[in-house]
């Protein structure tokens, strides 16, 4: 039993396995959400992400392990489940052809609210995302970004402690992402709700309080963005050349491992990268295009965890 | 309780309020059926005469119920061949993961097609005088009785042929192949008498026959030749309702397969 100082994570997840037909999509993962907190699931499509999401809404039921919401067992509790956590999908899960207001109403009512309740609630969340004016509009009318808002608002009308969002800022422009963080801060803030989000853009990873890097089914890494970029340490140099492999194999007969080729690009990761610069550009001045160093970046820890490059819009 | 018929009351009128704002189905649903009433009725009259025991009766009278029953099924169709896309990925998606009871999902979206069927129904019926039918508020009202069951049905049934497709693609397929047999041997297009053994039993075993054969039957005086022949008013409607039960049994079983039935 969990001492009653502290109250049951928000997300807990133990072992969990799933399969589809003969493909494990999960092969046993764990990892915990504290109450209030924003966390984010990093991976590349096809990683298990979305499979993960679904067994957490209730969606689908996992092969094996357990998944609990605020200590409850999303199989067997569902109901529970249910009406503790709100779900935002990336897919639109509006009706179109009914106004905000309207697909708010028939939200309500399947949660249990009705009457003056229901009303109030669905002023306030209004107000809250800033959609009074379009209360009245058809879903089909709306813009990408408000779209979203609505759909959040939708998802947040029962008062959930948990908001769970699959890629909430797929398809917004930058000022509606950022209006987006904007708000989902405040609502930490304002009502301690936690969120839970996957993601495969890495400047939204960087906002979470903590981050999974999910590849392959399995969890390759879980900390805070800084934990996460504080194991690469030092800098990375990154090369550009039209021979990465015949660079890799030079540097490290010359200098020493590891050096990674990872996308035609030829990466290094060294404490000291300033130093090693200008002694790699000497030997290898011919065959080198570019050379960069940075800090480290979740895409350096993504690509250290995963070995992949490029996190959308591949093949699943 | 309450919660339960206020989920199912938001659902039912989310279905209504879909149908009101697209205006061609509205018109498409309506006009198909008259149209094909009009056409088919007028043209084949004169070549076309049911046989009914002891003579015949003219054409654009006996299609006349038959194409009240294409409505019915029309209009189920139609109404649920969303659920194919908004399941994965639309509006279903959020109904799913709400903390209600698999069964009042699939009611509301049944008896939410149920109406907007009987609404289209109810339209094309008013206008039977016109196919020498004799319509009185009583018939009107006995002819409501026995086709709420049979829209029921009909849309439960559909909902279960999209709860199980990927595509509409599919779902046409299986609409002509399986949805549109169903009707055409109904006794709705041409009655099984005179129809050769192996059709007549196919015809027996199609639950159809027999909301059609209640509707018929409510319709007409015992005593008149038309009826002649059916199954009796009590066996069509056991027969009906069983194939709600049966139908709307099916589509619960398949909506709560796929994720977890939500206890309460």
């Amino acid at each position: 039993m969990a001492p009653l100082m502290s109250p049951p994570a928000s997300v807990e997840v133990h072992g969990l396995v799933h399969d589809y037909g003969e493909y494990r999509a999960l092969r046993g993962v764990d990892f915990s959400v504290g109450q209030g907190e924003i966390f984010g699931l990093l991976g590349p499509n096809g990683g298990g992400k979305t499979t993960l999401f679904r067994i957490l809404a209730t969606l689908i039921r996992p092969a094996g392990g357990r998944a609990l919401i605020f200590g409850r067992d999303v199989v067997r509790e569902a109901r529970e489940v249910r009406l503790s956590m709100g779900v935002v999908f990336q897919s639109p899960a509006l009706d179109r052809k009914l106004t905000v207001r309207e697909n708010l109403d028939v939200q309500g009512r399947l949660y249990g609210l009705g009457g003056e309740t229901l009303r109030k609630a669905m002023d306030d969340m209004l107000q809250r995302l800033r959609l009074l004016d379009r209360a009245e509009t058809r879903v089909d009318r709306l813009s990408g970004g408000l779209m979203r808002r609505a759909e959040i608002a939708k998802g947040l009308l029962h008062r959930p402690r948990l908001l769970l969002m699959d890629e909430p800022s797929s398809g917004l422009d930058p000022g509606a992402r950022q209006d987006l963080w904007d708000l989902l801060g405040g609502l930490r803030e304002s009502h301690g709700t936690t969120l839970l989000l996957t993601t495969h853009l890495m400047e939204e990873a960087d906002r979470c309080d903590r981050l999974a890097i999910l590849s392959e089914g399995t969890l390759v890494a879980e900390g805070t963005p800084r934990e996460l970029k504080g194991e690469i340490g030092g800098d990375v140099i990154v090369i550009t050349t039209a021979v990465p492999v015949e660079v890799r194999d030079g540097i490290e007969r010359r200098f020493g491992g590891p050096v990674q080729v990872v996308d035609g690009t030829v990466r290094i990761e060294r404490p000291s990268g300033h130093e090693l610069i200008p002694r790699i550009v000497e030997a290898f001045a011919d065959r080198i295009d570019a050379v960069t160093l940075g800090r480290p970046t979740l895409l350096d820890v993504f690509i250290r965890k995963t070995g992949h490059r490029f996190l959308g819009d591949q093949a699943a | 309780m309450r919660r339960s018929l206020g989920a199912v009351r938001a659902l039912l009128w989310r279905e209504v309020i879909r149908f009101l704002r697209d205006r061609n189905r509205v018109l498409g649903a309506l006009l198909q059926p008259i149209m094909f009433w009009a056409l088919f009725g007028s043209g084949l009259s004169a070549s076309f005469h049911p046989p009914v025991p002891g003579g015949t009766v003219p054409y654009e009278e006996y299609f006349f119920p038959g194409v009240v029953v294409m409505i019915l099924l029309f209009t189920a169709i139609f109404s649920t061949v969303s659920i194919i896309e908004d399941r994965r990925e639309g509006f279903l998606q959020s109904v799913l993961v709400a903390p209600v009871p698999r069964s009042i999902v699939v009611l509301g979206k049944v008896l939410g097609g149920t109406c907007l069927a009987m609404a289209q129904g109810l339209v094309l019926l008013v206008l039977a005088p016109l196919a020498g039918i004799r319509l009185t508020a009583a018939v009107l009202g006995e002819s409501c009785l026995v086709l709420v069951p049979l829209a029921f049905a009909l849309t439960a049934l559909s909902f279960c042929i999209a709860w199980r497709m990927d595509s509409t693609q599919g779902y046409h397929a299986v609409m002509t192949v399986f949805l549109m047999p169903l009707w055409l041997l109904s006794g709705a297009p041409f009655p099984s008498l005179g129809a050769p053994a192996w059709l007549r039993a196919i015809i027996g075993a199609n639950p159809v026959t027999y909301g059609l054969a209640a509707f018929r039957r409510v319709l007409y005086p015992a005593t008149a030749p038309v009826v002649a022949g059916l199954p009796s008013l009590g066996l069509s409607l056991v027969v009906t309702l069983a194939f709600c039960a049966f139908t709307f049994g099916g589509a619960l079983a398949l909506a709560s397969r796929t994720a977890h039935p939500a206890s309460a």
